[in-house]
């Protein structure tokens, strides 16, 4: 499955379009995590327990988006965007969405 | 006594953080002066992106946090009104670290097209920034 952020595929032309797909995740730490970040709150810095649950939110959201793609019957997605947000303390939502297109 | 504490707390705060952000500052820099310069681009319409044979997406992010001497800044701040750089050098931070985790996953790539930078809060007074695009070989 290829993935751009771009509205084409370079190399490759695309033959059909099969509407919007999306992917998306809401994944919260551990509170042993959640406390050390807690603690690095106060301290300032980056707070990599998140930056970690984050990009494997990111990744599972992807997959997500993948799934639905594969389901639809497309071989590519196009213009992907991704939102964050805070849903709750220590949860964050991702949604990543594009248009699934099958490409030549 | 209560707010000596409050003042003990900052005053560690402050040093602690002032130390976090000279050192995630020098690392940053150090680093933007050693990767190789790859063209970035916020369209990708443009002719530049002809002839390219291969796109990959790229994502960089990245969590920061503001220390409580900051956070304490900022309330005061709110009450009177203003910029609030103690909270500005934060996000710049964030904000240049996921531009160059991404650049980072783009070695060898001739170009950045589409790039989009997004910050938003995870938390109280915690920033993630991303930074995304698509990098093009040709």
């Amino acid at each position: 499955m290829i993935i751009t952020s771009i509205h084409h595929v370079p190399g490759k032309e695309i033959v059909e379009h099969y509407g919007v797909v999306n992917g998306s995740t809401v994944r919260s730490k551990h509170a042993g995590r959640d406390m050390m970040a807690g603690f690095k709150n106060f301290f300032g810095g980056e707070l990599k327990g998140y930056t970690e649950l984050l990009n494997e939110s990111r990744e599972q959201a992807l997959e997500r988006m993948t799934q639905q793609a594969m389901q639809v019957g497309a071989n590519a997605i196009v213009n992907v965007r991704f939102a964050t947000s805070s849903v709750a303390q220590g949860a964050a939502e991702i949604f990543v969405y594009g248009t699934a297109v099958k490409v030549l | 006594m209560d707010f000596i504490i409050f003042l003990i707390a900052c005053g560690v705060a402050f040093f602690t953080g002032s130390i976090a952000e000279k050192k995630h500052y020098q690392s940053i820099r150090t680093r933007e002066a050693k990767i190789d310069f790859i063209p970035m681009i916020t369209v990708d319409e443009s002719e530049l992106c002809d002839g390219m044979q291969r796109a990959e997406m790229v994502v960089g992010g990245v969590v920061v946090s503001c220390d409580f001497f900051k956070t304490t800044i900022a309330g005061l701040v709110t009450v009177f009104g203003g910029n609030i750089s103690a909270i500005e050098s934060v996000i710049d931070r964030a904000r240049r670290e996921a531009t160059l985790r991404m650049q980072e996953q783009a070695q060898g790539a001739d170009m950045l097209a589409n790039v989009r930078l997004q910050t938003s809060t995870v938390g109280p007074f915690q920033v993630e920034a991303i930074a995304y695009a698509t990098a093009l070989y040709k």
